[in-house]
């Protein structure tokens, strides 16, 4: 397959950039808004083609271990889901974490807690950048804003997984994937040979072939000590992701008064509110964060130090804003605007909130 | 008795390979086991073991470990393993199995982390028809966190959660999972085994080697439950709950094949 433009849903997209990434497996249970994955990858029958395995599992639980079973062979292997899904499936991705796995997770958030409701949300801002399931953990988590970065994001989580033997997840909003958007979809790279795979992961329970002693994939460590070196060479991996892969858009700050920071759908809903707030003569500028962990602290202190105040908008109560006040601190006024349950605000609600906050007549 | 002509015998006459009638197996390392003395867990990890040289399987197989006492399996076989989170064991070997259907890939678990947490990966991994074997140490009790009450702990067995016995009025009836997963039409092969006596060892072992092959030939899910003792769990020494098994658990959980459709009965 060649590169191709395509108009799909974001969700859509997930699935063809996976074919095309050359993954070997997905293993997912249905749950809206993301059944899409599933039902696209089911449909495009990948195991005719690339040979990648697609499989219906009988829970989130079960659709992590078997990300769980196929990382620790080595291969490339993700899962989606939707909040509640997700929140199913914390002890395993605790597990990746831990036994030191790659692997992609993508999280299309709806409206919670609980049962909660179909439509968008970034309510899980806290669960997917601060852990999620027991222990000392970090995800590398992308929040993509657009359908190509649905797609684009799907190469970039596994490559990343990869060079840091940690799992990634793309954490978007129920907008992103249900709408639809032009799309520039790669050109299909081949699978991995199992030559290759025993080249770039020689960690990898593959079978014992005589050469070699038995490759162990397990979390397990009964001795304080050790357990406490390996928690050290985790928290090591994850200064060097925080030093090297701090991803984030910015737009209009270099003259900005004001500062927005936003993430997914609801950076572009404020892109608009600051073209408004411009053409009434009120400078306002955007940061994105693209990486929601590592986040860009260094990068938000240093437009926000020339502002005047500095609003958070999500769908949520009130999430990223604790680490955009830590990138922040005390100098300059931070304010958060969210709305909740599945609302999602437009342009002239952000405008407003941006006006009240900071009392811009 | 001509005990000259034995002791006229050298050393190296004696221990000529004909004359060897037993032998460590290859792939059961040296380690120290942590099981308690009397656990019918080495006496299977000897049977996988012999199962998988005889196979030639030690390149191909791929072990999941519980969580529970099994779980550092991975300390005495050598071959590649994944400890697998609790009951999760059938899924991790589902995708290891369905992305290297060129390996074996098998999960060693016990009747608490298979038949309780792990009961929704054990029924869907065998309703699948997954090419794997699942091989289950019932010794009706969770023995690694200090002997508590597991679905096969039989009516009136006192366990830390069952002080006065279980009570089914309480607690339910003792789960006979080989029962259910037979009833699936994943499965090809079906057994309930014991290695208390010579005899029971030799079938369990004739067992697990039926059920290595059905993987390798992809006949379906091979499900292969062992019924064990848990002295330490049971409270009672290594004698005494072997015949406690035979006449309580027994009782309970008969010993046989209950599905084969790779080889069905000659009549």
């Amino acid at each position: 397959m060649k590169e191709e433009v395509k108009l799909m849903k974001g969700n859509e997209a997930i699935a063809h950039a996976a074919i095309r990434y050359g993954a070997d497996g997905y293993f997912g249970y249905p749950i809206t808004p993301q059944s899409e994955v599933l039902e696209t990858l089911e449909a495009e029958m990948p195991w005719e083609t690339t040979g990648m395995v697609v499989l219906q599992a009988e829970s989130e639980v079960a659709s992590i271990n078997m990300v769980y079973g196929g990382a620790a062979a080595g291969k490339a292997v993700m899962t989606s889901s939707s909040s509640p899904g997700v929140s199913l499936m914390q002890e395993g991705i605790s597990y990746l974490a831990a036994s030191e796995l790659p692997a992609l997770i993508v999280n299309v958030m709806r409206g919670g807690p609980g049962l909660g409701t179909i439509q968008p949300s970034q309510a899980d801002y806290f669960q997917a950048t601060k852990g999620g399931g027991h222990g000392d953990y970090h995800l590398i988590v992308l929040a993509p804003s657009t359908v190509q970065e649905m797609a684009d994001f799907v190469g970039l989580g596994f490559d990343l997984a990869f060079k840091y033997r940690t799992p990634s997840m793309i954490l978007a909003d129920g907008v992103v994937g249900q709408m639809m958007e032009k799309v520039v979809l790669p050109p299909q790279r081949p699978r991995r040979t199992d030559e290759e795979l025993a080249a770039q992961c020689p960690w990898a329970v593959t079978g014992r072939p005589a050469s070699r002693k038995p490759n162990i994939i397990t979390s397990l460590e009964l001795d304080s000590a050790i357990m406490e070196k390996n928690n050290e060479r985790f928290q090591a991996t994850y200064r060097r992701i925080e030093e090297n892969e701090v991803r984030y858009e910015a737009r209009h700050t270099d003259d900005a008064e004001y500062l927005i920071v936003a993430f997914g759908s609801v950076a572009r809903i404020c892109q608009k509110a600051i073209d408004d707030a411009r053409a009434k003569g009120i400078k306002v500028g955007l940061i994105r964060p693209i990486t929601l962990w590592p986040f860009p602290y260094k990068e938000i202190a240093a437009v926000a130090k020339h502002t005047k105040g500095v609003l958070c908008v999500e769908l949520n109560a009130g999430q990223m804003i604790e680490d955009v006040r830590l990138a922040v601190g005390d100098g300059v006024p931070v304010r958060h605007f969210g709305r909740m349950g599945g609302i999602v605000p437009n342009p002239q609600e952000v405008l407003d909130a941006l006006e009240s906050d900071f009392n811009i007549k | 008795m001509n005990l000259k002509y034995t002791c006229a015998m050298t050393r190296e006459e004696i221990i000529k390979p004909e004359n060897k009638v037993y032998t460590r197996p290859r792939l059961l390392n040296r380690n120290t086991m942590h099981y308690c003395p009397g656990c019918s867990h080495g006496v299977v990890h000897k049977l996988v073991a012999e199962v998988l040289d005889e196979l030639g399987l030690d390149d191909k197989a791929v072990g999941v470990a519980p969580v529970g006492c099994a779980v550092f399996a991975y300390n005495y076989l050598d071959i590649d393993w994944v400890e697998a989170a609790h009951g999760r064991a059938p899924a991790v070997a589902t995708a290891i199995s369905r992305l290297r259907p060129d390996r074996v890939a098998f999960t060693y678990q016990g009747d608490g982390d298979l038949a309780a947490i792990g009961s929704a990966e054990t029924i869907h991994a065998c309703t699948r028809g997954e090419n794997i074997v699942i091989i289950m140490i019932n010794n009706g009790i969770y023995g690694m966190t200090g002997g508590q009450m597991s679905p096969c702990t039989l009516e009136g067995a006192k366990t830390a959660t069952t002080p006065y016995g279980r009570r089914t009025d309480l607690n339910g009836f003792p789960l006979r999972v080989a029962d259910v997963v037979a009833l699936l039409d994943g499965t090809c092969f079906v057994t309930r085994q014991a290695v208390h006596t010579t005899g029971a060892v030799r079938k369990a072992k004739a067992a697990l080697k039926k059920a290595f092959k059905n993987a390798i030939e992809k006949k379906g899910t091979s499900f292969v439950e062992v019924v064990s003792t848990c002295n330490s769990g049971w409270k009672m020494s290594p004698a005494k709950s072997n015949k406690w098994m035979e006449e309580n658990m027994f009782a309970h959980y008969p010993l046989g094949d209950l599905k084969n459709t790779v080889e069905p009965e000659k009549k």
